[in-house]
């Protein structure tokens, strides 16, 4: 930690500044869970009621009984986690080929791949549309795992490409010396080695790929809907129920936030890209 | 059975020529070092006899095999590696066995080779451990005991004993050798250190620039380089070369003399000079001192010699250990 808070003053500042960040970062979702266990009316007062108003339970009775929560949190589950694996597929045997064999234009083809990443993705709506309409894909479980791994595919290359690097060539050399097969030297020497970052990316991409919002409400209707169209489904047009739309929020987020929750040493790793030991 | 030769082997990294061409001859169960100064293709010639770089041309033939398509498994040999290199995340015994369970062999017999190897390398105790639970000697041992359970045609080691303290490196030089006395197997051994080399080796190799500048018998090299830059690298303290009126007068345009074959006297001789540092060492003397009309010269003299700066000396070479070069840095034979 730089030297200017160590003094009592540079401190305290530091801990008042940090608390404030914290706050204002984790506030709306505080407010989207008690927003949840509050009575439509009680969800629009003015001014707003924070712990003194009528806890319930109906927003959560209704909307489970409305609709079909597991269905969407299924279908949250198989796209984040076949997004993730597949991409894992391809992103380790690309990072391995850019770690450990590069050429003059590995920095180019990365930095490439992550341009990718800075089209706005409504861009190529139209397109993948279209393709998706005309293959048969729209509302599959299949395109869209498609769609979510392509995406994050540029973001799981670089971050096992950072992890990789830092993973000596000798050791994979002796392995192939000690007569391993490629394939067994990256099961063998190399994803045990890489484990952290593994888990990070994969975890990363669990997210990323679960609170997805843009392809999933635009290429599904209900058969892969995941947990993202079940919350839009209640910011319906007939006018906004706050709290259910708050109740339905909190379970679409909740599995994530707790495997989040439980994960996190592992996610500041990853999202730091290796850089802190 | 490890007989290895390389047949006009040339490598080359995008347009730099790395090795320009090498011929050699490695027999069977012969200890070859490679020395050569930092750079100079050492680690790259021993990567392309294990399979790790491509050659660009060449053969290179184990027990008359050529192997240049081969992967490094196919060749049977095996490596040390100057970092180690061992698996982090296995255990001493997984290390060691990890070859033999790459290439399929019966749990039975891998513990029996594990076991084994485990037994010559003093590592019994540490089977259990992993890598970065053991000092830099146990790691070395490990890295060697991974090499012999696979019982390969020949070892190659990449400057194996840098990364330790002097001591330890004694230590392990001498069980190098005494391994390889054990095994029988031929090892190439590369290092910039010519005390390991001379030391070490049946036959040592002396690279410069990935050319081969001379192939001998250590003793060889040291009473007859071939030219200059052998001369001056092999032998500690190095070879003093003496040009100009001196070199002239003995035909020649360059006169080596190795410090130990200089005679020192107080008195008289044939080259006067003033000691400018004395290092006393107790069991010998190593005398820096500047020669008049030639320049500075080292000195090496047996026993205690109480001399320090600024002290006159004289100093006659032995005439049978000269050697002369010409201009082109080639050895004249006297
Ligand atoms: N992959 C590579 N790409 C380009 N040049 C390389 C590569 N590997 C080695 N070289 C170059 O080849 C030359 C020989 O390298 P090498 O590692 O064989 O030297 P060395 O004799 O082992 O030196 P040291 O004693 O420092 O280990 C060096 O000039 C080095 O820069
Ligand atoms: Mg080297």
């Amino acid at each position: 930690m730089d030297s200017k808070f160590k003094t009592p003053f540079g401190q305290f500042a530091y801990s008042v500044f940090a608390w404030i960040v914290g706050l204002t970062v984790f506030f709306p979702i505080l407010w989207m869970v008690l927003t949840s266990f509050k009575s439509e009316l009680d969800a629009v007062n003015m001014p707003p009621l924070f712990f003194d108003f009528n806890w319930t339970l109906e927003n959560y009775s209704g909307i489970l009984e409305q609709s079909n929560y597991f269905k969407f949190a299924m279908n949250s589950i198989i796209l984040s986690f076949g997004s993730t694996f597949l991409g894992l597929i391809f992103a380790v045997t690309c990072a391995w080929a850019m770690a450990f064999n590069p050429t003059k234009r590995t920095k180019d083809t990365l930095l490439w791949m992550l341009s990718t990443k800075m089209m706005p993705p409504v861009g190529v709506l139209v397109p993948i549309y279209l393709v998706f309409r005309d293959w048969g894909l729209l509302d599959t479980r299949f395109g869209l795992i498609m769609v979510l791994f392509l995406m994050n595919l540029p973001i799981m290359v670089w971050m096992l490409y950072t992890y990789f690097k830092e993973i000596p060539k000798d050791i994979l050399e002796a392995a192939r010396m000690d007569g391993a097969t490629l394939p067994k030297e990256i099961i063998f020497v190399l994803l045990p080695m890489a484990l952290p970052g593994i888990a990070s990316t994969m975890l990363l991409n669990i997210i990323l790929a679960w609170n997805e919002a843009f392809w999933t409400l635009n290429l599904t209707t209900s058969d892969a809907a995941p947990l993202t169209a079940f919350i839009a489904s209640y910011s319906s047009p007939e006018g906004l129920f706050w709290a259910k739309l708050s109740a339905a929020s909190t379970l679409a987020v909740a599995p994530i936030l707790i495997v989040g929750w439980f994960s996190q040493k592992q996610l500041v790793r990853g999202l730091t890209f290796g850089a802190v030991k | 059975m490890g007989a290895i030769r390389l047949e006009n082997v040339k490598k080359t990294f995008g347009n730099i020529d790395v090795i320009p061409g090498v011929d050699l001859e490695i027999n069977d169960g012969e200890f070859v070092v490679f020395v050569g100064p930092s750079g100079c293709g050492k680690s790259t010639l021993l990567r392309l006899i294990a399979g790790l770089e491509d050659v660009t041309a060449g053969k290179i033939l184990i027990n008359d095999v050529d192997m240049v398509n081969e992967s490094p498994a196919k060749r049977g040999l095996s490596m040390v590696f100057q970092s180690y290199a061992l698996y982090p995340h296995m255990t001493v015994y997984n290390n060691i066995a990890f070859g033999l369970k790459m290439a399929g062999e019966p749990k039975a017999v891998i513990d029996e080779k594990v076991r084994n190897a485990a037994g010559i390398l003093n590592l019994t105790d540490y089977l259990e451990r992993r890598p970065g639970a053991l000092s830099g000697g146990q790691r070395q041992r490990v890295a060697i005991g991974r090499a012999i359970v696979r019982n390969p045609a020949a070892f190659l080691f990449d400057e194996p004993l840098s990364n330790l303290d002097a001591s330890l490196r004694v230590n392990m030089r001498l069980e190098i050798t005494g391994l390889h006395q054990e095994l029988k197997t031929t090892m190439i051994y590369v290092t910039h250190d010519q005390v390991e080399a001379m030391t070490m080796a049946d036959k040592i190799v002396v690279l410069q620039a990935g050319r081969v500048e001379q192939v001998g018998k250590p003793m060889d090299l040291y009473a007859k380089p071939a030219n200059k830059f052998v001369a001056g690298f092999i032998g500690s303290p190095k070879m003093n070369f003496i040009e100009g009126d001196y070199a002239r007068a003995r035909n020649c345009a360059c006169v080596g003399v190795r410090p130990e074959h200089l005679l020192l006297s107080t008195e008289q001789g044939e080259i006067a000079a003033t000691v400018k540092i004395a290092e006393h060492l107790g069991a010998e003397t190593y005398l820096h001192v500047n020669a008049d009309n030639i320049g500075p010269m080292t000195v090496r003299a047996t026993g205690e010699v109480p001399l320090s700066g600024n002290d006159r000396v004289w100093l006659t070479p032995d005439p049978e250990r000269i050697h002369r070069f010409d201009a082109s840095g080639n050895a004249i034979s006297n």
